[in-house]
């Protein structure tokens, strides 16, 4: 079980950085889910909730999702099932149950960088970024390249374009993490694919992806190689849910049905 | 720490530890309908609502309800057994220790949609598991419930 | 009938469903000392020293008990009569561990944060031995797991413990060889059964106090109150008048709770400070520190001719007991009696098996107590046999099946008098669509569904073992008290008794009055397991109540000066024939009260000779993704002989609930260990039950037949229920896909590699 001497319900970010920075075992409080699973000692739980981080904001360029947003707010808000085919929503409604997806912040999700993280599969096949207190704006795939630091993640912003996508995973049972996940997009700068569960944390297939922007058309055998070529580029491994051997063979049928899905 | 919260719709004022979950604060007040059945935030058998939300209150902190509403199933009797005594006539309370976090939860999603389907029954519940009665009496008994006309 | 064969509401379900507090937990005082477990983190070690000093000095640390302090009287946890067939091969802290999570202190304090802290201050230097982790390399291992001198075995079971063999039996009728020898075909396959978790929402709870008489009072989540008393004095080496056991209501058992498994740690810590305790399994705990499922390898031979007629079965099972032997003599027979007997046409019959010791958690009970890995074999085997005799898997059956009048050959030779599965097999055939569906048909590209089936049978009760009592007073008010040993662990055994008591006595239900068990008030009953308590204790409840009702008439015909002959009992009152003179039994019972007369109180005893066998066959209809293996459940229909249903809603229950355990089986349950031996599924987020999204629709059926020894006809239904999904579902998903899969649980990727 975990312990925590001191709460603190900040009434700024400022506030917030400056009380993380004051000791090593401060921490910023997401939805505090498993938590009680660990036995970390924490001095102080920082709590972000009254900063105004649960909204989820369109303009101009982008979607902004800020920190404090629950799954199921993101599984149910109308920007999130209007823009990117969906596949955000899509992404987190399987996750345990409502009461989990209520408590469940996407910040949290996202600053732990989970190998099982089906949000962090979905946003990586889109343009997005996260905005840090103290690091700014960084892309979300150099954000989860980068070993732990301590800041604050503010909000996930998503640059908005005219895109087709998939989300698809395989589970053992419905509610279950994912044995692996493959989110496919297509916009105007081309495919992505980022597969994620391999167990490790979802990442993009680089050589695939260019190896299909290359191509004019997009034909069986074009998806062949290109499956291929994640299955190659990518390390896929074992662990108790599935067999690296396994997944390998889910990776290439889930991909190649996406990029079926995508090319008509 | 000091909290102020609304517990079934009473203000209570106390000063507990920083670390304690909501969970063992209303465990802690009398509230014992409320259960635990993991330790890992999967089996639904603490919901509990707070403001307008149904959550697991094993992980939230109760630092956290600070200045919240807290709706357990003591505070809402009536309809618990208005719904629970239909889950009790296809036998589908069974041990009854899942049926206080199912029930919180049936009454927010009876409050959350309409006219569902099955599956969207199913979805919306798929974080209550049960081990007794293969879920298909519940189903029952809560497609039942969700057609009875008006606001629960 | 008025109140048995119907939908009646359990008596406790108003309380339930508005959140009482009812259960072990809700009840314990609050000044409770908080009890934990420090656990072995070696799956086999010995213990060199427990340094406990530093631990001792966190302030509001009670006491910490290490192996040094409990008494050496070795014992079994499995919830039996005495003698008990299962080993007595622990003490409630043993100098040596014998799987990660085996008990090595005991830390009592005033609260929760002090004895978490005291828990990581208790320096223990092990000696670390080789577990033996692959249960196929038990016997004759390097390792002897339980080298003690004192180890016990009450009667011969085969035991040779120093070679890892918990126990070892078998029997043969006819000649198997010459079956085989005769055949045309003769089959042979292995299949593998997984230890799985019964996953009761509850998990083990207990509280323990002294009371004003200086005795030991245990309220705990128990299926076995009685045996709690018995286990637990000899474990404390006290006598048995010093404890009493209380049963509250449970949240849910299946099995788990017929060992004890809490109930000692509390209990000593109470003894030695004087003081009430406490101790809640945490669900980690109770993953993988309790009892499982016997995980089990067993190889079917079936040998049969041309047309399908069945010569011979022969079975040999080895079943890994784990840590300790708590079930383990007891639950590997029925992989073949009650497998191979629904075959009782076949000439010959063999069964024999090894049940061995391993450094993994200890097995136990659980639903359906070994013959769920039996059936998911043998029906496994009968499906693959009519492959090879190009016969529909139904015929099969219906050319081999046992039939009412026959004496059951692998069943002690009982008589069977009532057998509905003829007409369980043509009704669920017709609801599944069999003849429609069967093997399989395609949904699109890559989607194929498939139908299988399986048929199984259990017991009611274990025949001249289990003992049952009942009392029934009648109350000065005219209803009744309705006293039983039996524990209702949320299957509603409470009211289903109460109904059969309602019935005998011609009155409504909310006459009579039913509690929960305490040791000192209710009459003796083993237990609510072996499928035993509607059966069995049914029937002694209908004979106190018969008991009583001559009682009844006796005491009216003093009361009203007429011959007890002359007399009719008519449920709210006592008649004369002509219906001239009548007493209510409000007045009877007031006056009864009042001087010198017979207080109206019965009882009676109940055993039974026989254990006649419910049956149910199932037949599951999955959709397979035949690229990924993935797999759906579509439908599941079962169809169930239990005798007269009693509660019809009750037993649908029972049937729906069964089924999903038994899709959790087949599908998704799987307790694996890492090399070290530390178990890797020990919660619900690494071993998944079904949630209601994976069960698809489970449809439910009776075929009631009426069984002459059983209250009212009724036979049991509780573990019949759990046993036909896996074999379905196998078969189901091999007339999808063509993959055989014979290890448990049946997943995606089994399905796949199998497949390449």
């Amino acid at each position: 079980m975990f312990t925590m001497t001191n709460y603190v319900t900040v009434g700024s970010l400022e506030e917030a950085y400056a009380l993380l920075g004051k000791n090593k075992s401060n921490k910023i409080l997401g939805g505090t889910l498993w938590m009680r699973m660990g036995s970390q000692t924490i001095h102080t739980g920082i709590d972000l909730s009254q900063l105004g981080l649960d909204q989820i904001v369109e303009n101009e360029e982008a979607i902004e999702i800020g920190a404090m947003c629950s799954l199921r707010m993101i599984e149910t808000h109308p920007l999130m099932n209007e823009y990117f085919s969906g596949i955000v929503a899509e992404s987190v409604k399987d996750i345990v149950g409502v009461q989990f997806r209520n408590c469940a912040t996407i910040g949290g999700s996202i600053y732990s960088r989970f190998g099982f993280s089906d949000i962090l599969t979905a946003l990586l096949a889109l343009d997005t970024y996260v905005e840090l207190y103290h690091g700014g704006i960084l892309s979300l795939e150099d954000f989860i390249k980068t070993s732990y630091e301590k800041d604050i993640l503010v909000k996930i912003i998503i640059k908005k374009e005219q895109i087709k996508g998939t989300y698809q995973t395989e589970r053992l049972s419905h509610t279950d993490f994912p044995v692996l996940a493959v989110a496919v997009t297509k916009g105007q700068k081309g495919y992505k694919i980022s597969v994620g569960a391999r167990p490790s944390k979802a990442a993009l297939a680089y050589e695939a992806m260019h190896y299909l922007n290359t191509r004019d058309e997009l034909g069986e055998e074009m998806i062949e190689s290109a499956v291929h070529k994640v299955i190659e580029e990518l390390n896929f491994g074992s662990n108790m849910r599935a067999s690296e051997t396994y997944r390998k063979h889910l990776a290439k049928v889930l991909i190649k049905r996406s990029l079926k899905t995508l090319s008509y | 720490m000091k909290i102020k919260v609304w517990v079934n719709g009473k203000l209570v004022q106390d000063d507990i530890a920083p670390d304690m979950t909501l969970f063992n604060y209303l465990r802690d007040k009398g509230y014992k309908s409320v259960k635990c059945g993991c330790d890992t935030s999967n089996c639904g058998l603490c919901t509990v609502w707070v403001e307008e939300k149904a959550v697991l209150s094993c992980s939230v902190l109760a630092m956290r309800v600070d200045g919240k509403h807290v709706t357990t199933l003591e505070g809402l009797q009536d309809e618990a057994e208005a719904f629970g005594m239909m889950l009790a006539s296809e036998g589908a309370e069974q041990c009854g220790y899942c049926s206080p976090g199912l029930i919180m939860n049936v009454l927010r999603m009876k409050r959350e949609l309409k006219n569902p389907t099955d599956e969207e029954i199913k979805a919306y519940l798929s974080g209550n598991l049960c081990r007794c009665t293969g879920y298909m009496g519940q189903l029952r008994a809560i497609k039942k419930y969700m057609s009875q006309n008006g606001e629960a | 009938m008025k109140t048995v064969h119907q939908p009646i509401i359990k008596l406790d379900a108003k309380a339930l469903v508005t959140g009482k507090p009812v259960y072990t937990e809700d009840l314990a005082p609050s000044d409770c000392l908080v009890v934990k477990l420090l656990r072995s983190p070696h799956a086999y070690a010995k213990i060199l020293e427990i340094k406990k000093d530093i631990a001792l000095k966190v302030p509001g640390i009670e006491c910490i008990l290490t192996y040094e302090d409990v008494p050496q009287q070795r014992f079994t946890m499995a919830g039996q009569s005495y003698p008990e067939p299962s080993p007595y091969d622990r003490l409630i802290l043993d100098k040596y561990v014998r799987y990660v999570g085996d008990p090595v202190a005991i830390v009592a304090g005033e609260n929760e944060k002090a004895v978490d802290r005291a828990l990581k201050l208790i320096k223990v230097q092990y000696e670390i031995l080789e577990p033996v982790l692959d249960f196929e390399q038990a016997i004759d291992h390097p390792s002897c797991i339980h080298p003690e001198e004192d180890y016990h075995v009450n009667f011969d079971i085969g035991n040779e413990v120093k070679r890892n063999i918990c126990c070892k039996e078998g029997f043969e009728v006819g000649d198997i060889n010459k079956a085989f020898s005769e055949s045309d075909v003769v089959l042979e396959r292995t299949y593998h059964t997984k230890a799985n978790n019964q996953a009761m929402m509850e998990t083990f709870k207990t509280y323990t106090y002294l009371d004003y008489n200086g005795r030991l009072n245990i309220v705990t989540a128990t299926q076995i109150p009685f045996h709690v008393r018995r286990i637990l004095a000899r474990a404390l080496d006290m006598p048995k008048s010093k404890v009493r056991v209380i049963k509250p209501r449970i949240g849910g058992g299946f099995g788990a709770k017929q060992t004890v498994v809490s109930e000692p740690y509390p209990a000593l810590v109470t003894l030695k400070t004087g003081k009430p305790a406490r101790l809640f399994f945490t669900r980690t705990e109770t993953f993988m520190a309790s009892t499982s499922r016997h995980e089990m390898k067993i190889t079917v031979k079936i040998g049969a001719d041309k047309e399908g007629h069945i010569k011979g079965i022969e079975m040999y099972t080895l079943s890994n007991t784990g840590a300790y032997g708590e079930h383990g003599p007891t639950t590997v027979g029925l992989s073949g009696h009650k497998t191979m007997s629904l075959y009782n046409k076949a000439e010959a019959l063999k069964f024999s098996c090894d049940v061995v010791y391993s450094n993994t958690m200890s097995a136990g009970a659980f639903r359906g107590y070994g013959a769920t890995q039996g059936t998911f074999a043998l029906e496994s085997a009968m499906n693959e046999l009519a492959v090879e005799l190009n016969m529909d898997p139904i015929a099969l059956r219906k050319l081999n099946m046992l039939e009412v009048g026959e004496s059951i050959k692998a069943y002690y030779g009982e008589i069977l008098q009532s057998c509905g599965l003829l007409e369980c097999l043509e009704t669920g055939k017709k609801m599944i669509e069999w003849d429609k569906k069967y093997p399989s048909y395609r949904v699109d590209d890559h989607k194929v569904r498939g139908v299988g089936m399986a048929m199984t049978m259990q017991g009611s009760g274990i025949s001249n073992i289990d003992i049952a009592s009942s009392q029934i007073r009648l109350n000065d008010d005219g209803f009744y008290t309705l006293l039983i040993g039996a524990a209702d662990m949320g299957t509603g055994c409470d009211t289903i008794l109460a109904q059969m008591a309602a019935e005998c006595l011609e009155c409504d239900l909310d006459k009579i009055v039913v509690n929960g068990v305490d040791t000192d008030q209710s009459p003796y009953d083993t237990g609510s397991y072996a499928s035993s308590t509607t059966y069995v204790t049914g029937m002694s409840v209908i004979k106190a109540c018969e008991e009583l009702k001559e009682k009844m008439l006796k005491e009216a015909a003093l009361q009203l000066g007429i011959a007890q002959e002359a007399l009719i009992f008519e449920g709210h009152q006592i008649s004369n024939e002509e219906g001239t003179v009548t007493i209510s039994l409000d007045t009877l019972a007031q006056n009864a009260v009042v001087g010198e007369h017979d207080c109206l109180i019965a009882q009676a005893s109940h055993s039974s000779p026989v254990s006649p066998p419910p049956f149910m066959v199932g037949f599951a209809e999955v959709e397979v993704d035949t690229e990924t293996g993935h797999t759906e459940m579509i439908d599941y229909v079962g169809v169930v002989d239990c005798g007269t249903v009693i509660n019809t809603s009750l037993a649908r229950i029972q049937a729906e609930g069964g089924i999903a355990q038994g899709i959790g089986m087949a599908l998704y349950e799987d307790i694996t260990y890492t090399a070290e031996g530390k178990m890797r599924n020990n919660t619900f987020m690494q071993h998944n039950i079904p949630t209601r999204l994976d069960v698809g629709n489970i449809s439910v059926a009776f075929e009631s037949t009426y069984e002459p020894t059983g209250p009212f006809g009724a036979k049991s239904i509780g573990e019949v229920v759990i046993n036909t999904p896996c074999p379905a579902i196998a078969h189901a998903i091999y007339n999808a896909t063509g993959v055989r899969v014979r290890e448990l649980p049946i997943t995606p990727e089994k399905i796949i590699l199998g497949g390449e």
